[in-house]
């Protein structure tokens, strides 16, 4: 493993925001696919950790959680990865990232890597315990019951399935979401079924992939609401591409970008008018 | 031989979802399981904790399995009725086939069992001149179709009501063409009108069981058609056909699990039937069978005792993890290739037939983890088709430019600095290719992906490069 596994903050470049005394740190997941997809999420996440409080670093040395080789069955990979995401990870009071998938893989399945390794099984648990989700950490962590932010339009809002079973995350956002001025929140009919994204599931079942997004648009549609939401960057892609390909009107974003005012950026897979 | 057809998972799937009338059968399970499970587990406010103590009924039997069968053995014994254990499907098979010559049977009627699909157990009968009369409604009218169930308790879910119409007037030969069998309470009566026959002159009666009981030694199985009583009560002889993990001790924890088991199965309190048999008819009973048998099968279920895979012995066959699977949903269960389908399936199969066979199974779950939120026995399913992916990659099973991809990202995603730099540079060039629309109608290398949808295209600088300019320009600001 590299070097800076074992001196994180460091090796990892660090770099603080705003520091003033007394708030907690906290360490950014940016999570792959927001680094390179859509480096707007990660904007909108600092900006709501910090009116939750918090001063927000984003350590240089993470890539991604793993979640990939972990679930393709290649476990010395995955643990090579989280042992670097711990160690990234260690110097901060909590770790946020804006996505449910990443985070349950990061709270709920890293401790599984280590099993039988006392000493690594410690810092997974340590790890695993100041990991949240961003709208469960604002909400459930940070006691946020408002956000200062508005948005012309109604939104409809897709629980990602990691998010909701793995993470609990399911009223957190819609109530930060009745908060946000001239929004109007519709009702997703099943908006807890899987969108039929899935990581690796939906490139190497298209068909099958295809078939539940597909479904999963109709219902957006029918919601008469002009923008999606969600909370996972993977989920949203697949709806969007799929909502796209069909040449249907809807909108779709990050739900921090939503709550943190930021909505102005063009939505995803879209281009200035 | 029933052909398996796991490892063609792709190509059934694909002819599932081109399936005019599988798609409209599978509305039924898309949204009336899943309505009718809802409601019922909300209207039991202990439903939770029920879930709990049935998971710890069945740990606790599974951690004292050998026990427990033969506590289930000796009470069985008692009664008057023999058991029978079998290693293989084979055994299962041969031991079923000399009690049937030995009463000389000419039909068997069946109550539903999947066991007895595991052990293609009609094939055999009927290879050695012997009828087996399926008599569960769904059964029976995929036995006239020669089909395997695609569904571990509504059998015929995939066809839809007209295409049982049609099976019927084709293997009904007296049905008169103008009688009118569009409503199914009609397909229902036709159908009794031939099985009460059946059910008479049948010499053995197979049937499934849902639990056995150590403690009295009686099997128990939950119906809804009331089938499964006249197979079990008028033949001379019955035979239980059930795989070692249906033991449990009690009849009180029998009466736990019942709770949850109609609840996530079809969202009833309890099934119409719960039949309890004990022995062969006692000198006083007005009914029973002379002689009765249990045939207990392990298949392989033992090596999972202590394995990653224990945990998928407390199953106790609901479906509900079929019906909540959006996978499930889409394709069926046929498409899965073998006897069980969906997440429980997943898990199952692989240990049955090989994950060199099964494979495509487990992967074929997006992990959206429905299936573990509402399993009765909290089964952690998606974990156990992990496992078993885990075991295809340590077998190179997986295709090769899979491994291959996957290998280069974990190696980049291990050298933070390489792959800092590697994806910077592969979003710069993404994001130029895009930025006039933002997104991909069609990119090399991702066809899997923009066959069906437009790939959102990327922003062009990575979130660390905006970040990193962002602090230098602070800092400048500062300086």
């Amino acid at each position: 493993m590299a070097d800076n596994a074992t001196t994180p903050a460091k090796a990892g470049g660090a770099t603080t925001l705003a520091e003033t005394g007394g708030r907690p740190s906290v360490g950014l997941f940016v999570t792959c696919l927001v680094d390179l997809f859509r480096p707007s999420v990660g904007f909108a996440a600092i900006k709501l950790i910090e009116a939750a409080g918090c001063r927000v670093s984003v350590p240089a040395s993470q890539t991604c959680c793993g979640q990939p080789a972990y679930n393709s069955g290649d476990r010395k990979d995955t643990r090579a990865i989280a042992e670097n995401v711990i160690a990234t990870f260690e110097p901060y009071d909590y770790v946020v990232a804006p996505s449910g998938s990443c985070g349950g893989m990061l709270k709920t399945h890293y401790a599984d890597l280590f099993e039988g390794d006392e000493a690594w099984s410690a810092r997974a648990a340590a790890f695993s315990a100041k990991t949240f989700e961003l709208v469960s950490f604002l909400v459930d962590v940070r006691g946020m019951t408002h956000v200062d932010a508005s948005f012309a339009g109604s939104v409809t809002y897709h629980d990602a399935c990691s998010g909701l079973r793995e993470l609990g995350v399911k009223n957190q956002p819609r109530r930060l979401l009745k908060s946000v001025e001239g929004l109007k929140l519709i009702e997703l009919k099943d908006a807890d079924v899987c969108c039929g994204f899935g990581g690796t599931f939906c490139v190497k079942y298209p068909d099958i992939s295809n078939a539940i997004v597909g479904r999963k648009a109709e219902a957006i549609v029918a919601s008469g609401a002009d923008t999606l939401l969600a909370g996972d960057l993977g989920c949203l892609m697949n709806m969007a591409g799929k909502l796209q390909r069909e040449g249907k009107p809807v909108h779709t974003r990050h739900v921090a970008e939503v709550l943190a005012g930021m909505a102005d950026e063009p939505a995803i897979g879209e281009v200035e008018r | 031989m029933v052909a398996i057809t796991s490892p063609q998972f792709k190509a059934n799937a694909k002819a599932a979802l081109a399936d005019p009338n599988l798609q409209q059968a599978l509305t039924h399970v898309r949204h009336n399981f899943i309505e009718r499970r809802a409601a019922s587990a909300v209207a039991l406010p202990e439903f939770e904790a029920l879930r709990d103590s049935s998971r710890d009924i069945k740990n606790h039997t599974l951690a004292n399995l050998d026990l427990y069968l033969e506590a289930y053995e000796e009470k069985v014994t008692e009664a008057g009725g023999h058991v029978h254990y079998a290693e293989t499907g084979e055994e299962a098979r041969d031991l079923i086939l000399s009690i049937c010559r030995k009463a000389g049977a000419r039909t068997v009627t069946k109550g539903k069992t999947m066991i007895g699909e595991e052990i293609e157990i009609n094939e055999h009968l009927e290879a050695a001149g012997i009828e087996p009369i399926e008599t569960d409604l769904g059964e029976y009218i995929i036995q006239l179709r020669h089909e395997p169930p695609s569904h571990i308790i509504a059998p015929a879910v995939h066809l839809t009501q007209k295409q049982v119409e049609d099976d019927f007037r084709r293997a009904h030969t007296h049905l008169d063409p103008n009688r009118d069998l569009s409503e199914a309470r009609e397909l229902l009566a036709e159908a009794r009108g031939i099985l009460r026959q059946r059910f008479l002159e049948a010499d053995v009666g197979i049937t499934g069981a849902n639990f056995l009981i150590a403690e009295t030694g009686t099997s128990v199985i939950v119906t809804n058609e009331g089938n499964g009583d006249l197979t079990q009560i008028l033949p001379r002889v019955h035979i239980v056909l059930a795989s070692i993990e249906k033991v449990v001790p009690t009849l009180e924890d029998v009466s736990q699990i019942l709770r949850v088991l109609a609840r996530s199965a079809t969202g009833q309190e309890m099934s119409t039937y719960t039949t309890f048999s004990t022995g062969p008819r006692r000198r006083d009973d007005p009914d029973g069978p002379d002689e009765y048998h249990v045939v207990i099968l392990d298949n392989g279920r033992s090596e999972m005792l202590g394995s990653q895979f224990q945990d998928m012995l407390r199953c106790i066959r609901c479906a509900a993890c079929l019906n909540h699977c959006p996978v499930y949903q889409e394709i069926g269960g046929h498409a899965y290739g073998w006897v069980y389908p969906g997440p429980m399936g997943a898990v199952l199969t692989p240990k049955l037939i090989g994950v060199d066979k099964a494979g495509n199974l487990p992967n074929a779950s997006t992990f959206c983890g429905r299936c573990e939120a509402v399993c009765p026995m909290r089964i952690p399913l998606p974990n156990m088709m992990r496992h078993w992916r885990e075991r295809e990659f340590e077998r190179h099973l997986q295709p090769a430019t899979y491994r291959t991809g996957l290998g280069v990202w974990a190696f980049l995603a291990r050298r933070p600095r390489l792959y800092q730099f590697a994806t910077g540079i592969a979003m710069r060039v993404l994001g130029n290719l895009g930025h006039r629309r933002g997104r991909f109608r069609a990119l090399p290398l991702a066809g899997g992906w923009t066959k069906y949808r437009d790939l959102p295209a990327p922003a062009g600088k990575t979130f660390q490069e905006q970040w990193k300019e962002k602090q230098r320009a602070l800092k400048g600001r500062e300086a």
